[in-house]
């Protein structure tokens, strides 16, 4: 066996290598846009979980033969009417195109100069060091065309990651209807059960303002007692991911608080 | 000839099946088996891998020099893996966000390594292809088994359409909460273990 010199060694360790290399990327490079195609419907579809119009397995709700009709994403997203808010001022910012929208994208804005907004240590509750100049919130409306449901999207610090997500308000903007997570990197079974529908469906009808005006809710270490007081702003904890829920909470309580969508209700309700 | 190459098909989906017998890949054979849509990804992706690294090994045999003999085992298996992996992110998006790492551990599990190194090493190209698909079905069909019976009497459904109404949604099935968890799985391979030696007695290791 002439294989074993160093010459021969080396040649076929590159000669693998570079084949595998080769198998590799151009596998990863050819499927890369099917991928982010994937992820851009994931999105879409969170956002249609937490507005209520589908479930989270991807049925549409509130239609008379609710359980058999799969949605299509792409047309019932169309239903959703985006706002983008200017996060400075609470304000909405008009005259934007649908495709210079669907880039805005909070974890592509953190990571660029000129699209964040550097937090001070007391406001960044949430860990997340900078927010966003824009976010896009979706109104859901009725047949009527009045307000139904407002999508926020969220994001912050959990236990090992940031976790991306939505939250939707009823139109008293003060009722959760829903929410959903679509990216994070919580423990699988503990933290991760963040994705778990059963545990987002305990969010419903939840409060998050107080009657001072402040954001309240959060995410009770272990289960709610029905006889707190403060119940309707408490939402069950999961076992074993109590720092999760801590960043869950003051993930909520970041956006919809002064620092976050707050000014936008407040130009809403009046 | 072609009787030797039957059985090197044949032999491991029972006679010295991986999981029932060698007791091998039980970690994803426990983790991903909670519904059959998983288990059948899985149990296709195991397999391609098994047949592709088994088949480039075989390949280049001649040549390995054995002192980097695993390293580049470990090279070929974990690229076929990661292909698997970018197509299931590609094309099944929702199969691979509940597969989670489960794909990428597919590189250490120990019935494609044990069959690059303990076969495909020392034969053929065809008999080493039909090993790795004789190894990767024998896999399935314990996974595939356990995983039918997991999602059936753990939560009623297959394929995740429901077959025994479960009582959260107003039917009369409860589901059993011992097989959706990690030891159900443990118990059932035990006895899928227990069978097949009762069955085929010579299997059974002598005193």
């Amino acid at each position: 066996m002439g294989n074993e010199s160093i010459f021969k060694t080396l040649m076929v360790a590159v000669g693998v290598s570079a084949v595998c290399a080769v198998l590799v990327s151009v596998t990863a490079k050819s499927l890369e846009s099917t991928q982010i195609e994937n992820q851009k419907l994931d999105k879409k579809r969170n956002i249609l979980v937490a507005a209520g119009v589908i479930d989270s397995r991807g049925y549409l709700l509130q239609k008379e033969d609710a359980a058999k009709t799969l949605a299509d994403i792409k047309e019932e997203f169309a239903r959703l009417i985006p706002q983008v808010i200017d996060l400075e001022t609470g304000r909405v910012v008009e005259g934007m195109e649908p495709e210079e929208i669907e880039k805005i994208d909070p974890k592509k804005q953190v990571k660029s100069e000129a699209d964040r907004i550097k937090l001070s240590q007391t406001t960044d509750i949430s860990g997340i060091k900078f927010k966003p100049k824009q976010a896009v919130v979706y109104v859901l409306n009725d047949g009527a065309g009045k307000p139904l449901r407002y999508i926020f999207p969220i994001f912050g610090k959990g236990l090992w990651s940031t976790m991306y997500g939505y939250i939707a308000l009823e139109s008293d903007l003060n009722t959760v209807s829903n929410i959903t997570f679509y990216d994070h990197g919580e423990t699988p079974g503990l933290g991760g059960e963040i994705s778990n529908p059963k545990w987002q469906a305990k969010w419903a009808d939840k409060r998050i303002f107080d009657t001072s005006g402040k954001p309240v809710l959060k995410v009770f270490k272990g289960h709610v007692p029905e006889s707190d007081p403060a119940a309707a702003y408490e939402v069950d904890g999961i076992s074993g991911a109590t720092l999760t829920g801590n960043g869950v909470s003051n993930t909520v309580r970041f956006w919809l608080g002064e620092n976050g969508f707050g000014p936008y209700l407040k130009a809403l309700r009046d | 000839m072609s009787e030797k190459l039957s059985a090197t098909f044949t032999d491991p989906l029972v006679k010295t099946n991986p999981v029932a017998l060698q007791v091998l890949g039980i970690c994803s054979a426990l983790a991903v088996t909670t519904s059959m849509s998983t288990t059948v990804t899985m149990c296709i992706a195991v397999t391609f891998v098994t047949v592709g690294s088994n088949i480039g090994i075989s390949l280049i045999r001649k040549i390995i020099p054995s002192s980097i003999r695993m390293i580049i085992e470990m090279a070929i298996i974990a690229s076929l893996v990661i292909v698997v992996d970018q197509i299931l992110r590609a094309y099944a998006p929702g199969i691979s966000k509940s597969l989670s790492v489960f794909v990428g551990l597919i590189i250490t599990n120990c019935i494609v390594m044990g069959r690059t190194e303990a076969f495909a090493i020392k034969n053929g190209v065809l008999a080493s292809a039909l090993d790795g698909l004789g190894n990767g079905l024998g896999y399935s069909i314990v996974l595939l088994c356990v995983g039918f019976i997991r999602e059936l009497f753990g939560v009623g459904t297959l394929f995740g359409y429901t077959v025994f109404k479960s009582v959260n949604d107003g039917g009369w099935y409860p589901g059993n909460g011992l097989l959706v968890l990690a030891p159900g799985a443990f118990f059932l391979i035990g006895f899928f273990i227990w069978i097949l030696r009762t069955v085929r007695p010579e299997l059974q290791e002598k005193e």
